[in-house]
């Protein structure tokens, strides 16, 4: 099986703090991090090539410095690694970043299942994944918690919100994977400097053979953010505050009785 | 692209068991105002195998049209038969712009139909306004773990299309419009091109509770609750009002309640006619997921928590004296 997982380094958004007085996101040492999904997605591509045999790369569109990221990948178990970056892919949306990605996989060439995260922690769109599948024609299934290979195609357990349903589907396919069964290992001191030695493959977007570059970064985008604010609170309605919490509580009974609210 | 050859306001209405999903109801009645906004039809699009109830549901729902396609092989959601009949349709008839819940099948959906017709897609949205001089839909989605909110648009491609959060809005009163056009068309994917097969599906294991995003009335607990016991009370004035309890996500962390509980961000979102806050210090990741409720009370020790400020009644004191006063005072009151 060659297997591809698609992989983001995002901003650790648990460390994201507002700026009390400019309103503003603080986002100065805000660590950079494999998304938390993504190292699910891998933890799936790995156990499934430890059961059935293969190779796993790992891919990601990025700065520079989500080469750490790759490396991280790499000591928990991937085989290879290739970033794409380059100034052009800027700004690119989902379906731009989702175009980017497949043409550079149609270039590794063969891949019969590419992982993804279910969602990345910044974005949160869930949507490269199957933007991939589209671009590439392949299949895909979403949100899966269990991947095993079945007589030739994939039988994917789905967790899904009311229920967990079960897909036998077609290679080759996208799958995008939520977290439960799949817990990030961890990885060892000799795995983490073997790691460290990897080389790593680094591709513009002019090493991406038929690239068409008006579909890529900002040009390529369909969407476009205009705006962007901190969510604000307002002021509170009225204040109950008595003597005592107990008449207090006694007050807020009488004003919802009265106002009809209950 | 000319903007201007593409029209309407399509609301794709997902069935569970020949139902529409409440989600599906709430974008109707706000994708209503957009077409009302825009001077277009509202348009209701069904696939499905069996759908001649839905057809009877969506005729009271306010809509000028509704498109039909049914098919055997709609039994079961596929990414592969539903976005080539959702294909079909875009191209046949252009409309502006396509809404769908954002649940698990429209996830699947939205950004597959976007790439085949190379159009933007957003994902998760929880606010929607219509721009008359743009003419374009503004978006509006939280992002960075809801720190930020990110209002985005699809200027150059059409349809537009999006997924919007359950809970957001509030399904319309039952409208009949007089001459609701009804469309039936025959859309058949051939077996061969659906790649993946339902096999069998499981419900969780339910609970008699009611569901958060179904009750009239959510008591909602957050980390001024330090123990298990101590949750009771909340219980007792949930029960009394008819309500349900939900809680934030360190609550949920601790074991004591599961995620379908959670309000906020990563949990739902919920719009109750009332919603009672005990000890929560209102994070945006929860005030994400219960502002368009349409009373909100907080009770907090700390006057100056966040919550405060989204507040009808604002409660400044310890909730363990407040709750069984507010408890005692309304039985006292009802009679009860
Ligand atoms: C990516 C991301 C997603 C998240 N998603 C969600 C989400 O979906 N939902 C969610 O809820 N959180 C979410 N969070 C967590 C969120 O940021 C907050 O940490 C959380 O909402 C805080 O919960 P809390 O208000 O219960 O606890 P705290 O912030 O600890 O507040 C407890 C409050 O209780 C008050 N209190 C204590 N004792 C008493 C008393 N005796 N009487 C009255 N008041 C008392 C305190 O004054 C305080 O205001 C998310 C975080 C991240 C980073
Ligand atoms: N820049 C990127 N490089 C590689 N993979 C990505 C990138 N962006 C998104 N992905 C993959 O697509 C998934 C969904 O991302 P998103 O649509 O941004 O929520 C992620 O979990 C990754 O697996």
């Amino acid at each position: 099986m060659k297997i591809l997982v698609c992989v983001k380094q995002v901003p650790d958004t648990e460390e994201i703090k507002v700026d009390p007085v400019t309103g503003s996101l603080i986002r100065e040492g805000v660590p950079a991090i494999l998304n938390p999904l993504d190292a699910c997605a891998l933890e799936a591509a790995v156990q499934f090539k430890e059961t059935y045999g293969g190779n796993v790369t790992v891919i990601s569109m990025g700065p520079p410095q989500a080469e750490q990221a790759l490396r991280q990948c790499i000591s928990v178990g991937a085989d290879d690694a290739v970033l794409i970056t380059d100034r052009a892919f800027k700004d690119a949306d989902t379906l731009a970043t989702s175009y980017a990605l497949s043409m550079t996989a149609k270039q590794l060439a063969g891949f019969d299942v590419i992982f993804c995260g279910k969602h990345t922690l910044d974005g949160e769109t869930g949507q490269v994944g199957p933007q991939i599948a589209e671009h590439l024609n392949y299949n895909q299934v979403t949100s899966a918690m269990d991947v095993k290979l079945d007589s030739g195609s994939l039988l994917v357990l789905r967790e899904l919100e009311e229920g967990r349903q079960t897909v036998a589907a077609s290679l080759p396919c996208v799958i995008t994977v939520t977290k439960t069964n799949y817990t990030p290992r961890y990885p060892s001191m000799k795995s983490k400097m073997a790691a460290n030695r990897k080389e790593i493959k680094i591709l513009s977007a002019s090493q991406i053979e038929g690239l068409d570059m008006d579909r890529i970064g900002m040009s390529g985008s369909r969407t476009k953010v205009t705006k962007s604010f901190v969510p604000q609170a307002g002021q509170a309605g009225m204040i109950i505050c008595e003597e005592t919490a107990e008449q207090s509580g006694r007050k807020l009974a009488k004003l919802l009785v009265d106002a009809k609210i209950i | 692209m000319d903007k201007s050859l593409y029209k309407n306001i399509w609301v794709y209405v997902e069935l569970t068991e020949g139902k529409a999903a409440k989600v599906s109801l709430e974008l109707l009645g706000e994708a209503r105002k957009i077409a009302d906004a825009s001077g277009e039809k509202l348009v209701a699009v069904i696939i499905s195998d069996a759908a001649e109830k839905a057809i009877d549901e969506i005729s009271n729902a306010d809509v000028d049209e509704i498109i039909v396609v049914q098919g055997q092989e709609y039994k079961h959601y596929s990414t592969d038969a539903y976005t080539f009949a959702l294909t079909q349709l875009c191209k046949k008839y252009n409309p502006s712009a396509l809404f769908m819940g954002a649940t698990d099948n429209g996830k699947d959906m939205a950004p597959r139909l976007s790439a085949r017709l190379d159009t933007g897609s957003i994902a998760d949205t929880t606010e929607l306004y219509y721009n008359p001089e743009t003419k374009d839909i503004e978006w509006t989605k939280p992002a960075f773990g809801g720190n930020l909110m990110a209002t985005i648009v699809c200027e150059k491609s059409r349809p537009q299309i999006g997924t919007i959060r359950q809970g957001v809005f509030k399904a319309a009163l039952p409208v009949k419009r007089d001459n609701i056009n009804i469309i039936r068309e025959k859309i058949s994917t051939p077996l061969e091109t659906i790649r993946t097969i339902f096999k069998n599906y499981t419900a969780n294991e339910s609970t008699d509770d009611i569901k958060i995003e179904d009750a009239e009335v959510i008591v909602a607990i957050g980390r001024g609750v330090k123990n298990q016991e101590q949750i009771a009370v909340f219980k007792e004035l949930a029960d009394l009002l008819g309500g349900a309890i939900a809680v934030t996500r360190p609550i949920v962390d601790c074991g004591w309640y599961s995620v379908k509980c959670q309000v906020g961000q990563s949990g739902k979102i919920v719009s109750p006619k009332l919603y009672i806050a005990c000890g929560i210090s209102g994070a945006v990741q929860h005030t994400a997921g219960m502002t368009s409720s349409d009373v909100i009370i907080a009770i907090n020790s700390d006057k100056s928590a966040p919550i405060f400020g989204f507040a009808d009644y604002a409660v400044v004191g310890d909730m363990f004296e407040v709750v069984p006063a507010l408890i005692d005072e309304i039985k006292a009151l009802k009679g009860i």
